[in-house]
């Protein structure tokens, strides 16, 4: 502890030798980004000495690397240097809710969000009877008991510094990407969960009770480790639509299932699209999520929703390299007015005798394009192999597209495959047959689409699946007609 | 009920319906028999508002209204029904679902209070024994997996759950086995009465035998060119369409 305190003050006095007019109490430092602004955030941070190392190996690898442009999406060039990359958690307080955008309000009653938590959300002081924190506190005292570790990712450096320093990037190494890399020299915070030995966690993990926490930022950082024989689900995001000033975000997920171990990772995406007639403003979504099953029958399960951002990337993939282990992909992407989304998974057998699913729902309406891209590799050691996938897509309207690009890898011949695709436009003959049953279109389309993702909603959690049905005709909310 | 003028419709420019003429009251029951392409689909898509069609000349009038500028959702929420030749699948579209949404979209629209899950699954279960259908229709998604029988009996469902003042049978009986045949016109004609009318179109007059309307209306080249009793049904099986083409 004194030799830490001792780094920290050392570092503390090196402030002006930066140059940053910053005080401890500052809440943003300026926009650019160089080796300073990394040991900056590592030092407002208080992180250890091998996590800044860590930082600025990624930071100087990322000078190497180039834009990825190999996805079938378009977006301007980022001016990294206009980004403030540390802003410390600040909370904008408005007094009531005539203060917010009323139309943010009206899609919060759609979505039927109870009033309180919509204060929650658009950053309305909350009343003391009702005590968010205090409710987070039982939440928190119960999974203590339970022995399960569910924090920040700050706050696990602090107090789990072993376990951090044992898991970050071992399933995306900080080489791995153009905005893993970025991520991994810039990461402001996160989540952190990890359960024990044969624990079975007592509750989902939602975010939803970090609400009034810490605004994790636009470089987020989430990992996830689940010990033998244990089981968690977690979930990410909220069907609220979140509106960000930061353009860019680029999260990396790690998760790590130990022997027997599940782990079910379920994401409701909905960041503001941007213009529905220009795209402008939207957000740009870079995203690295994967999961590593290290042993034997460990179970790893991603389940997205992901109806917002202007652009998206993101391939929640799984290495199943414990025998019998098992990866699964389940996936609703919606597309509408000017979105864009390049979006699948990557399974990666080594294993014997290990399984995957993939089912992935794409939705395109307006001018939104779609792509699913897949890989399934099955590597030579993996004898047995199996892999299931199935890709459909629906067109509403004749101004979107729908693309697959499924890429197929095997190097043992024990290996089963199975593929199938479809591609089909919300039927004329549809519409009609449910108007003629006094059906209004809107709510036929949002029928048939969520007819059509009914596979991948099953496999919410409860009380997200209502609200994706209910995200979905919000979403798709005037395409038709 | 029902009052068609000097109905001349087409698509694409080509005109099928050259002029009909149409006036069904409430509690009767009308049938159009005619060959393909006679126009009796058109006539059924155009009533119930299908999109495509172009209506050039003469009005249909729905308790003396005109409805032809009336989106078809709203046809139907007033009270006319079609059944569907060919009824489409709406894959994951649970079958109880969607017969409460449509319920629920007719009472919400006539004012009444929307019914619940139980009340909905009573009402919907009294309908099911009416038709000789079992529960397990309600599991499943909406035409999906359905046999031509199974869907025609999901549309007479459909049709006993919505209560519809008029309702047009498009070509009910085709693909239909005679146990099948017996069952649906045993439905319909349960669900007649003093106030309730019905437009039944077809090619055969072996559904007419059950049903046994009281005007017959013989299609051909987009024209009524003959209207009678239930015995004109009977004279067509005989002789065919021929000698009453000009």
């Amino acid at each position: 502890m004194p030799d830490e305190q001792k780094i920290i003050d050392s570092n503390l006095e090196k402030d002006y030798e930066y140059g940053f007019v910053t005080d401890i109490e500052s809440e943003t430092i300026p926009p650019g980004l160089d080796e300073n602004v990394i040991r900056t955030i590592s030092r407002k941070k208080k992180e250890p000495e091998w996590l800044l190392d860590w930082r600025l190996r990624s930071y100087r690898h990322w000078l190497k690397k180039k834009r990825p442009n190999w996805a079938n999406i378009e977006y301007p060039d980022i001016d990294y240097q206009s980004i403030s990359y540390f802003s410390a958690p600040k909370k904008k307080e408005l007094s009531s809710l005539d203060e917010v955008d009323p139309q943010l309000l009206e899609t919060y009653n759609k979505l039927g969000i109870p009033l309180e938590e919509q204060k929650m959300l658009s950053g309305v002081a909350v009343d003391a009877v009702f005590d968010s924190v205090s409710i987070a506190t039982t939440f928190k005292e119960e999974l203590k008991k339970a022995g399960v570790i569910f924090c920040s990712f700050s706050e696990a450096v602090q107090d789990h510094p072993d376990l951090v320093k044992k898991y970050l990037g071992t399933v995306v190494p900080y080489t791995d990407n153009y905005f893993a890399t970025l991520n991994s020299a810039v990461f402001t915070d996160g989540s952190f969960v990890y359960i024990p030995k044969g624990v079975r966690c007592p509750m989902e993990l939602s975010t939803y009770f970090r609400i009034n926490e810490a605004n994790t930022g636009q470089f987020e950082r989430t990992l996830v480790i689940a010990d033998e024989g244990s089981h968690v689900s977690y979930l990410e995001g909220c069907t609220a639509p979140m509106r960000d000033e930061n353009q860019l975000h680029a999260a990396v997920v790690e998760l790590v299932a130990h022997k027997d171990a599940t782990i079910k990772y379920s994401t409701v995406q909905n960041w503001y699209p941007g213009h529905p007639k220009t795209g402008k403003g939207g957000i740009y979504n870079f995203v690295t999520k994967r999961g590593t099953c290290l042993e034997q029958n460990s179970r790893i399960s991603w389940t997205q929703v992901e109806t917002g951002s202007a652009v998206t990337w993101k391939y929640p993939s799984c290495i199943l390299k414990g025998d019998g282990s098992v990866g699964e992909f389940y996936s609703v992407a919606v597309t509408n007015n000017k979105q864009q989304a390049d979006t699948g998974t990557k399974m990666i057998h080594l294993g014997k005798n290990t399984r995957s699913t993939i089912i992935s729902k794409g939705i395109s309406a307006g001018e939104g394009q779609q792509t699913y891209r897949g890989e399934v590799k099955i590597m030579k050691g993996a004898d047995q192999a199996r892999n299931f996938s199935q890709c459909d897509s629906i067109l509403i309207g004749d101004n979107c597209g729908a693309h697959t690009f499924p890429y197929i890898d095997v190097r043992n011949p024990s290996a089963q495959m199975e593929h199938e695709a479809t591609t089909s436009n919300i039927g004329e003959d549809q519409l009609f047959y449910c108007n003629q049953r006094g059906i209004s279109s809107e709510n036929a389309v949002s029928m048939i689409v969520n007819g059509f993702c009914k596979e991948v909603f099953n496999e919410l959690p409860m009380e997200f699946a209502v609200e994706a049905t209910k995200l979905m005709e919000v979403t798709l909310e005037g395409s038709v007609g | 009920m029902l009052n068609i003028k000097d109905l001349h419709a087409g698509v694409d420019g080509k005109e099928i319906l050259q002029g009909v003429d149409l006036c069904i009251n409430p509690g009767e029951m009308h049938a159009v028999m005619g060959r393909n392409g006679s126009g009796k689909s058109t006539l059924s898509n155009v009533i119930t508002g299908k999109e495509g069609y172009n209506i050039s000349k003469g009005d249909i009038l729905y308790k003396n209204e005109s409805i032809i500028e009336w989106p078809p959702e709203k046809r139907a929420l007033a009270g006319i029904f079609m059944s569907f030749q060919y009824p489409v699948s709406m894959p994951g579209v649970n079958n109880t679902y969607f017969l409460k949404a449509a319920l629920n979209a007719k009472l919400k629209n006539a004012g009444e209070k929307e019914l619940d899950a139980a009340g909905f699954l009573k009402l919907v279960k009294e309908k099911l024994t009416e038709l000789n259908m079992d529960t397990s229709y309600l599991q499943r998604a909406v035409n999906e997996g359905f046999s031509g029988g199974e869907k025609k009996r999901n549309e007479i469902l459909q049709m006993l759950t919505l209560e519809p003042e008029i309702a047009i049978m498009d070509e009910t009986d085709s693909g239909l086995d005679i146990d099948a045949l017996k069952i649906i016109a045993n439905g319909i004609n349960k669900y007649r009465n003093s106030e309730r009318s019905f437009l039944v179109i077809t090619h055969y007059q072996r559904l007419l035998r059950y049903l046994e309307p009281d005007v017959v209306h013989v299609l051909i080249d987009g024209k009524v060119v003959r209207s009678g009793g239930k015995e004109l049904a009977l004279e067509l099986e005989e002789k065919g369409y021929h000698w009453l083409e000009s």
